[in-house]
């Protein structure tokens, strides 16, 4: 009952979307409309269980008085104020005439996104050349073939990208062309494409495959089955 | 005086964070948990609104003249189930939705994947080998070069990966052919990544100095 009643539910919804892109008409053109709607609401759910977790165990923390207690304050408190600033927003919008979102420039909610959530995520992603610079610094030994080609393949991209390696040519009056930059542009239109391509439909064949083991039931490790 | 308080607030996180490149510190810590509440926040506010209000609520009960959609009501029922992963006795039921959202993504990707990335490559990859020029008719090697590397790099990438034949003689070093294109293309994709991030990073420091600081106009 607990394995079975999901796997006849993936079976179904599977089969349903997959048929409807063949037989775009009543009922599966309708059906998949219908679960289309349903997965939008259903995701929109599964944030609120996510958010509700972290707030669960967040608050777990500082009963037991973990050491690190303080800081599932902070995300308490955090979490706590953004949802009272969105709700508050958001609702006081619906009620205006004609209504005004709570994603508007100069609501609290939009405030938040601007000056807190924005340079927050932006910092963090940009901490990433840091780490990528260090790692690439370890790894990047050029061992064999294999490994001088995505060497050469990186410096000329990251060099193509910024002017700084055509400006001595252009300067010294050595050339007038950009030679670094059109070299990494070249490697962008053919030999990379050929190698995306190449991945792009390995991905599909494999999604495809993962897809139908899924929709079969084969795989079952959604449900809590090997 | 909000923005003010903004920039400063903005400009302190942005320290706070940075502060990591030294070591793992109690003001870093605090930054990380802030974006944590805030981002949950943040996107819980947004499925809230543009989700369950906007798809559920108007459509269930419609502020137009439209029929309502009697059928929403069994995505919600769905969603509520979801919410029961929290409860430790009946967090099972939970996995009634997830198998609905598994089975039709599963549904979903077969097909999206199928046409966009396996038929529409194979398509855009049967092109023309041999460019012409359509003013003159002479032959443009540049273009003709680059779509014989384009279609020896996406057979011999797929040769690599066809691992029910062991890589061994033509097909081996036509293998071999297909890692060095692929060795290539994740070359090209990391200094691809290196620079965005780094963009990233000129436009931090960027706010820092010139919103921040003012000192660069």
């Amino acid at each position: 009952m607990r394995r079975e009643i999901p796997l006849l539910i993936t079976s179904i919804a599977g089969l349903v979307f997959a048929i409807s892109y063949f037989i775009p008409h009543w009922p599966f053109g309708e059906s998949e409309s219908i679960f289309g709607d349903w997965i939008t609401i259903v995701q929109s759910f599964a944030i609120w269980l996510g958010a509700l977790n972290l707030l669960k165990v967040s608050f777990e923390k500082i009963y037991r008085k973990r050491k690190d207690s303080l800081y599932a304050g902070v995300i308490i408190f955090c979490l706590v104020a953004t949802l009272i600033i969105g709700f508050y927003d958001g609702f006081s919008g619906l009620m205006q005439e004609p209504e005004v979102s709570f994603r508007a420039p100069g609501t609290h909610f939009d405030w938040v996104f601007v000056y807190i959530y924005t340079p927050l995520s932006s910092t963090m992603f940009a901490m990433l050349a840091f780490f990528v610079a260090s790692a690439s610094y370890r790894a990047f030994r050029a061992r064999n073939f294999e490994a001088t080609l995505l060497l050469i393949a990186a410096f000329f991209v990251m060099g193509g990208r910024v002017p700084l390696f055509d400006l001595p040519l252009l300067k010294l009056g050595i050339s007038d062309v950009p030679y670094f930059s059109l070299f990494a542009d070249w490697i962008m239109s053919y030999p990379l494409t050929g190698g995306m391509t190449a991945i792009m439909i390995g991905i599909a064949l494999g999604i495809m495959s993962s897809s139908l083991r899924i929709i079969l039931g084969i795989e079952r490790s959604h449900v809590g089955g090997a | 005086m909000s923005e003010l308080i903004g920039v400063w607030l903005a400009a302190l996180l942005t320290l706070g964070i940075f502060s990591f490149l030294y070591k793992d510190n109690p003001i870093y810590k605090i930054c990380e948990s802030i974006f944590v509440g805030v981002s949950a926040g943040y996107w819980a506010i947004v499925f809230f609104f543009d989700n369950i209000i906007k798809k559920f609520w108007y459509g269930v009960f419609p502020t137009d003249n439209s029929e309502p959609n009697y059928l929403l009501w069994f995505g919600a029922f769905l969603g509520f189930l979801m919410l029961l992963r929290l409860s430790s006795k009946i967090g099972w039921i939970a996995r009634w939705p997830l198998a609905f959202i598994v089975g039709a993504t599963a549904g979903l990707y077969m097909m999206i994947y199928f046409v966009s990335n396996a038929m529409l490559q194979i398509s855009s990859t049967m092109r023309n080998v041999v460019a012409v020029n359509p003013e003159t008719s002479a032959i443009v090697w540049g273009e003709t070069i680059g779509s014989v590397i384009i279609a020896v790099g996406v057979l011999s990438g797929l040769v690599y990966f066809f691992f029910s034949k062991e890589h061994k003689g033509v097909f081996g070093q036509t293998a071999k052919v297909g890692i060095w294109f692929l060795m290539i293309t994740f070359g090209a994709h990391f200094g691809y990544t290196v620079m965005s991030r780094m963009s990233l990073l000129i436009g931090r420091v960027d706010f820092l100095f010139t919103d921040w600081l003012h000192l660069l106009k």
